[in-house]
């Protein structure tokens, strides 16, 4: 009999650790925002009123899609290149593209603060060149977070896509050269519908990635253009407002939830309709 | 094979914007101008002795490494077994808890921080230092579940069992024989997760006090006030590290065994 407990012997630790410190926080710090005198939800459907609130989430949601439409446009030919490189060269690109990833994001971000900042290398090249009689703002705008949104996260799409990618067989394209299909067209109509998984499943990477990102919106956004998860850091801190920030902690996690499912839906319906045509 | 011209110059473009920004620091790094200019006018290493020199760098870089060395060893002796138990016995719910194991993954790191920040620094007043601990733990323990349990899902289970008919307790046989035999994994395990712990801001954000800052927000810190080529020197220190671990990976275990 007692054989039978071992597992949950050796389960426990690891199970009650996580009650303990993340299970129990979480409930303890988001609970009380359903309660208001009684249980209520005004905390967030004021939230969602806002004008302001309200503009931070959607602007949460606009960078990362954005960023993620980016992440798959450049990763997805980028990893079917590396895919069909002999063997050799593909161990250097796949370095190439671990490389940042297994770099610091602070480092990253900073990087595009010295490329895009008002003094940056890109405004002071494109003076040079004479494109330019005055500096643009790069710097500290929607535009920026997304740059680095992208920088941080495509070599976490292209590592995905390889994975999958490396499993398609070559001679399917030459197939579907032989058989008249230009290159351009073999590449959309046969890698592409391929790839989906893989881009279903870098694109949740991704896109979630963005959404609960911290450290690029707050090193590349500035005091304007506050993301999700700089404007609870600055609820926690600055205003000193806990339960705004544990609102806000709350609709992080759903909308990461539903990313997640939204994205394993969509995953599911296209497997299903490839069975159907075939 | 026939290499499409289009889509070299366009990998070899992605290859650019990934690399280009971060050798954009490296020659920053080594510039005399008191602010951050590319190119630079001049060559000298001082950067890299303000740096050494900087000693809530050094303080931060060291508690970096001790908390990211010991949350990955706790999360090993206590994912290790775990991993074992949920591939190999009969559990109640063994889909279930093994996604509450990933669980941590799924919750944003600065929620993270911020509820354990809430409930174990405000609420039971432990020291910080313990909840960055704990927070790290949390952070690596998804890495051991994740790739311990696929390297002992393809392990061969009758080697254990001609253990246990050789004699052989349960114990001694995972001890003797399976452990021995799941090193790599464990070893990749490590890797990742003490990369992802070094590398981890938002779990630390808010798990943050005096004398205890954890390297890349301390880093973060100093580039909200100042803009000088230290940040560069720093960044390129870090790169190293990355390259060298990078490099150790590669000759024992290959890099496709973490990517």
């Amino acid at each position: 009999m007692t054989q039978r407990r071992v597992p949950y012997l050796i389960l426990a630790p690891g199970l009650i650790l996580l009650i303990l410190f993340l299970v129990l926080p979480l409930i303890s710090t988001i609970f009380p925002t359903f309660f208001n005198g009684g249980f209520t939800f005004s905390n967030y459907t004021s939230f969602f009123l806002d004008e302001y609130n309200f503009g931070i989430f959607w602007r949460t949601i606009k960078i990362s899609l954005i960023a993620t439409l980016i992440c798959v446009v450049l990763g997805v030919p980028t990893a079917y290149y590396i895919s069909q490189s002999p063997k050799k060269w593909r161990g250097l690109l796949m370095s190439v593209t671990l490389f940042p990833l297994l770099t610091n994001s602070v480092v990253r971000s900073f990087a595009w603060i010295t490329i895009l900042g008002q003094d940056g290398m890109l405004n002071n090249a494109l003076m040079n060149i004479g494109l330019l009689s005055k500096p643009l703002t790069m710097l500290y705008t929607e535009f920026a977070i997304v740059i680095g949104s992208v920088y941080l996260f495509l070599p976490l799409m292209v590592i995905t896509l390889v994975g999958i990618l490396e499993n398609i067989d070559s001679e399917i394209m030459e197939a579907a050269e032989t058989l008249g299909a230009n290159r351009l067209i073999a590449f959309v109509k046969v890698i592409l519908p391929l790839s989906v998984p893989g881009i279903i499943v870098g694109s949740i990477l991704v896109f979630t990635g963005s959404l609960t990102a911290y450290t690029t919106p707050q090193l590349l956004g500035g005091n304007r253009n506050i993301m999700l998860a700089t404007f609870l850091y600055q609820n926690a801190t600055a205003l000193g407002n806990w339960q705004g920030a544990s609102v806000i902690a709350l609709i992080m996690i759903v909308a990461t939830l539903i990313v997640m499912k939204l994205f394993s839906w969509i995953a599911g319906r296209m497997d299903k309709r490839g069975e159907a045509s075939a | 094979m026939r290499k499409n011209i289009g889509l070299k110059i366009f990998a070899g473009l992605v290859f650019a914007f990934l690399l280009v920004p971060l050798l954009i620091i490296i020659v920053t790094s080594f510039g005399t101008n008191t602010t951050i200019q590319f190119p630079i006018k001049g060559f000298t290493l001082e950067w890299y002795s303000k740096v050494f020199n900087n000693e809530a760098f050094m303080d931060s870089f060291f508690l970096s490494l001790q908390v990211a060395f010991i949350a990955t060893l706790l999360a090993l002796i206590i994912g290790v077994p775990a991993a074992y138990s949920l591939a190999r016995h009969r559990v109640f719910g063994r889909n279930w808890i093994k996604s509450f194991f990933l669980s941590p993954t799924i919750v944003p790191g600065l929620v993270v921080g911020y509820a354990m920040y809430q409930f174990i620094v405000i609420k039971f007043q432990f020291p910080i230092i313990q909840g960055l601990f704990l927070g790290h733990f949390l952070i690596c323990l998804p890495y051991v579940i994740r790739v311990v349990g696929s390297t002992i899902e393809q392990l061969d289970f009758s080697i254990e069992e001609v253990s246990w008919t050789l004699g052989c307790t349960k114990l001694q046989a995972f001890i003797k024989v399976v452990l021995p035999n799941i090193t790599s994994g464990i070893f990749a395990s490590f890797m990742l997760a003490f990369i992802n712990s070094f590398n981890n801001i938002p779990v630390s954000q808010f798990l943050s006090g005096p004398g205890v800052t954890m390297l890349p927000t301390s880093l973060m810190n100093y580039i909200e006030y100042n803009y000088d080529p230290s940040v560069s020197a720093l960044s390129v220190i870090l790169m190293l590290g990355t390259i060298v671990l990078m490099y150790v990976i590669e000759k024992t275990l290959g890099l496709a065994s973490i990517s």
